[in-house]
Parts: structure tokens; sequence; C-alpha cells
């Protein structure tokens, strides 16, 4: 009874209009909740899609060369004899170079850029900084070949052979003619490729430091590096580690500035002097122009075994730098 | 000698060595951008926007290497970032606190920094190989697949960012999920979500690496994207490989300006996220 009475005390046509508005609101809100969540899964989906090609992609080239494909220094596109170790070597004694190089470095800039540096500078070497981590990679790429390498050809390597010629071990680490390109140049510009990372990075982390405690080692009487090794280091270390593991992720996967100085030879070589290659730089060079199937295929297991080393190399970054989040929140 | 001295000593050392550092870094940096300017600018002429690339010897320019990119990024950003700010919604807005929330930012963190050449093979193996050929619009995905991270990243940062109060006030007024998200929280967000995209277009537009054999490259002018198309990060690759003279200069032009191009959009981006701050 009372329905019928609210029924006919409120006009008609306005209660369906709400009823089929806020039906059709309804709806959109269940579609749009769909749609984004829909989203999020085929961001899954496209990392899984990634990993699972790779793998059918180099099924032809583990069923040729089994686990010995990464043990293996053929490289013969004629007899189809594939392995990876000259490009897997390459790739990490480059990575270590650059590493070497921007490590200690970026941790310098960012120790500068919280500390030392005039406080009216601070944001626009900072800003400069972090453009530079943007400019693309066939950049340093050119650059490296027509303007480093000829420089380090010229006025770097004849003075290290030199210099090193009578020393054991480093004699054979910077031996051979003088090219210009090489490990050495590659590691190098891998080097001011991470730098901007690690410095930008491992600055934000420093800055998570609390106040309380770089006042307190300063009200002790700390000098300034005294108050980085003992009190900012210690306390960001996770960070700074997980910093340098993102960058060391980046060396690895570099492509185009790599393929330039690198020298594409598929051998293992001592000397830091020697043109080696990578992986990326070997895919980079050889993919377009492999012809038959295994060929083809043992590059993609190449691209494999990179995605792999980088994987692990990011999930660690990821994870010890959400380490120092969860603390700094 | 004291105590003093010593730790005096040490640290006008260490302070001296991060100045170096500082020095250092910069200076290779500094002498990238000069190299690049001096070799650049010589060849910038008017023939580099009307004519397409030349065989070696003759005149040209990177036309169809600069439309070719411009019509890949477009596309490339046109089918990543509605993707990318979808799920970055989702994550930020229903599923804060889910496990596929969680999943996905991690997996998400790991495409963000893969290595791109991994993402071209794979679309070389999803769409070049059963097309049979290299084409533009498999050049485009593979540079979607480039987007997608970074505008999801921004998007789920800036989201967060957006003071739950507001959600609740017009919740509270009886807007429904959707239009708060849409009317309020995007609103709210808007300059983080524009940051968001202009980066992602930073970022793939001197891609090279995904591009050698997804697009490959083409000499002639073309928008066929079923077709290879030129672009500019190749053409610089395949012309500063190349023993010829001229197009070692066109390889130096298009290098500038793609640098040009990237840097702009960073400021731009920048300037853009640094009005947001100082507004709240």
């Amino acid at each position: 009874m009372s329905e019928l009475a609210m029924e006919s005390a409120v006009p008609r046509p306005a209660v369906v209009d709400r009823t089929k508005a806020l039906s059709s609101i309804a709806l959109l809100d269940r579609i749009f909740f769909q749609v984004t969540r829909a989203a999020a899964v085929i961001v899954l989906v496209i990392l899984s899609g990634v990993i699972v090609s790779l793998v059918h992609g180099s099924l032809p080239a583990i069923k040729a060369f089994g686990p010995g494909f990464l043990i293996s220094q053929a490289w013969n596109p004629v007899t189809e004899n594939f392995g990876a170790l000259p490009a897997i070597f390459g790739t990490i004694v480059t990575s270590l170079v650059a590493m070497l190089i921007a490590v200690p470095v970026g941790i310098g800039i960012a120790t500068f850029l919280t500390e030392l540096c005039p406080h009216a500078l601070r944001r626009p070497i900072g800003v400069a900084i972090e453009l530079l981590a943007g400019i693309p990679s066939i950049i340093y790429g050119i650059w490296g070949l027509f303007v480093f390498a000829p420089f380090i050809q010229t006025h770097v390597q004849p003075g290290l052979i030199s210099l090193f010629g009578d020393v054991p071990v480093l004699s054979s680490i910077f031996a051979g003619p003088p090219y210009g390109i090489g490990m050495l140049t590659a590691g190098f510009i891998l080097a001011i490729m991470v730098l901007p990372f690690i410095a930008s990075i491992s600055r934000d982390v420093f800055e998570t430091v609390p106040p309380v405690l770089k006042e307190a080692a300063i009200g002790v009487g700390c000098t300034t590096w005294e108050l980085m090794r003992y009190v900012v280091l210690p306390y960001t270390r996770v960070g700074v580690i997980g910093g340098i593991m993102l960058g060391l992720g980046r060396a690895l996967g570099e492509t185009m500035a790599v393929t330039f100085v690198i020298g594409n030879a598929h051998k293992i070589s001592p000397s830091l002097f020697a043109p080696g290659t990578t992986i990326s730089a070997t895919i980079a060079n050889e993919f377009t122009e492999a012809v038959g199937d295994v060929y083809t295929s043992a590059l993609i297991e190449l691209g494999l075994i990179l995605f792999v080393i980088t994987f692990i190399v990011l999930a660690i970054a990821r994870y010890m730098l959400m380490r120092i989040e969860r603390k700094s929140a | 000698m004291s105590l003093y001295a010593t730790r005096r000593r040490r640290n006008s050392l260490a302070t001296t060595l991060a100045w170096g550092a500082a020095i250092f870094g910069l200076t290779w940096l500094l002498l990238i951008l000069v190299a690049l300017l001096y070799e650049g600018l010589r060849g910038l002429s008017p023939a580099v926007f009307t004519q397409t690339t030349p065989p070696p010897g003759s005149q040209g320019g990177l036309v169809n290497a600069i439309a070719g990119s411009l019509v890949m990024t477009v596309i490339g950003v046109a089918i990543g970032a509605p993707l990318g700010m979808l799920a970055g919604t989702y994550m930020a807005e229903y599923g804060r606190y889910s496990k596929l929330t969680a999943v996905v930012r991690f997996i998400n963190d790991i495409l963000l920094s893969a290595p791109s050449i991994v993402i071209g093979l794979f679309v070389y193996t999803l769409l070049v190989g059963p097309m049979g050929h290299f084409s533009g619009i498999s050049g485009a995905v593979a540079l979607a697949l480039l987007v997608v991270p970074v505008v999801l990243r921004t998007t789920e940062d800036m989201l967060l960012l957006v003071p739950g109060s507001m959600r609740e006030a017009a919740a509270a007024l009886g807007a429904p999920r959707a239009l708060v998200i849409g009317k309020v929280a995007y609103r709210a967000a808007k300059a983080g979500l524009v940051t968001g995209i202009l980066l992602a277009v930073a970022r793939v537009s001197g891609e090279t690496a995904p591009l050698l054999f997804t697009a490959l490259n083409n000499q002639f002018w073309s928008t066929d994207l079923n077709a290879p198309m030129a672009s500019l990060p190749v053409v610089i690759f395949q012309f500063a490989l190349s023993p010829y003279k001229d197009w070692q200069q066109l390889a130096w032009t298009g290098a500038l300006l793609i640098t040009l191009a990237v840097l702009a959009l960073s400021i731009t981006a920048r300037a853009l996220s640094a009005g947001r701050r100082k507004s709240k």
C-alpha cells in the first residue's frame, strides 16, 4: 500500500529517469573498473609474452647446441656453429669497466651535490645531470666513434702501452695495437652513460638521511668525510647498492653506444684494447643479416641470456631500493 | 702528526675528490654537447627538412626519417599511453592494496629498465616473423611497449599524490567511482600525467635498438605503415657507420635534431611538474 502511495506521490517519469541514470552510471562504473584492471593484466601478459617468445625463438638453437652454447667460443655463420661465451665475456667486462669508473665518480657527484655544492648551484647542476641521463644512447655512440675513440687512440693508448709494457699482468691487459675502439673505450662510454643514474639515485637516497642524524654527527665534530663515511653511507648503503645495480642493469643491456665502439670481434682477448663484442651489439649488428633458422635462433638465445642476466640484476636492485623506501616512509 | 691534522687532511682530500668527480662528470657531458653542436650545426640546412635520405655522394636530407620517427612515435604513444594510464589508474584507485598491483608494479619496474633490444626481438617474433616483412606498424608497437612502463609508473605515482579527502568529498556528493577518478583525481593530477607522457615521448624518440629489426629503414618517402619505415635513430646508426663523409655529416645533424627534441621535451616535462609543486 505504502509503495503505491509513494509511486503516485512522485511523478512517474522522473523516477524512471533516475533509475535509468543510476543504472547507466553503475554500468559505466563497472566498465571503467574492468577496463583498468584489464590494462593492468595486459602489462603482466606483455612481460610473460616477452619471456615466452624469447624461449620459443631460442628453441632451435637450444636443441642444436644445448648448454654448451654458454661456454662455446665458436661463431661461424657459414657452418652454423655458434657459442655465446665471447659475447657474454664482452658484456661483463665492459660493464665492469663502466662500474669501476662510474661508481666512485657517481657517489662523488652525489656527495658534492648534497654536502659541498653552493646552494645556488645545487638545483641547476642536479637538473643538468638528470637531463643528460635522458640523452639517447645513439648520441653517445656517434660521439664515441668520431670524437672519443680517435682521441683515445692517439693520446691515451700509446701512453698506457708504454707505461705498463714492463709490468707483468698489466702488460697483457694494456697490450696490442691502439685501435681506439675496443673494450676499454666501450666501457668508458658506458661509464659516462650510467654516471647520471648512479649520481642522481645516490643523491636521492642521501637526501633520505634524517637531518637529526647529520646534525648530531656535525655536533660531535665530524668532518664532511667522516659524516659521509660513518653516517650517510652506512645509513643509505642498501639504497646506494640498489642504484649501482640499476646502473649495472643499464650498462649490461646498453646497445647502440657499445655497438659503435666495441669493434665487433667474436673473440676473447685478455687485452682491454682489443676489439670484442657484447650480447646486445651482436644482436644489433647481425640480426637483420642472419640467414637460416639456427643463426636467427642463436641470436634470440643471446637475447634471452641478456634478459635473464639483467632481470636478476634489476630484481635485486628494485628489492634493495624498496627496502630503503620502506625505511624512509 | 696529530690526530686533528690527519682528520683534516683526510677530509680535504675527500672533498677535493668529490669536487673532482663533479667536474669530471660534467666535463664529459659538456664535451658531448659541444661536439654535437659543432658537428651538427655545420650540416643544418633547409635541405635537411625537405629532401629524403640520399645515396652516397649526392645531395639529400632527412625528411623521410623525421617523418617516420614522428609517425611511429605518435602511434606508439597513442597505443602505449592509454594502456599505461589505465593500468596505473587501476593500481592507484582500485587495487591499491591488491596482489595484482604489487606484481604489476614489480614487473613494470623490470620492463622500465629492460634492455630495449630485447623488446625489439619480442616484437620481431610477434609481428615481423608472422607478417613476413619489416613494417612501420611493428616499429610503433615496439615503441608502445617502451611507453607503457614510463606512463604507468608516473600515473600511479601522481594519482597516489592526490589527497584522499578530495575523493571522499566527491564521493560524499554521490559521485560514482568512475566520475571521482575522471573528474577529480585525473584533474588534480593532470600536470603529472602530462609529464609522464612527455617523458615517455622523450624516451622513445631516441630509441634505436628496437627499431633496427622491426621498422628497419627506408630510403624513400613512405608513410605506408605496412612497409619498412625510416626513422632518425636508425638512419643515424646506418649513416654514422658508413665510410661516406656526407652520410656521416647527415648522421651528426640528425643526432643534433634528436638531442634538441629530447632536451626540449624533458625541460617541458620538468617545468610542468615544477609548476605543480609550487601551486600545491
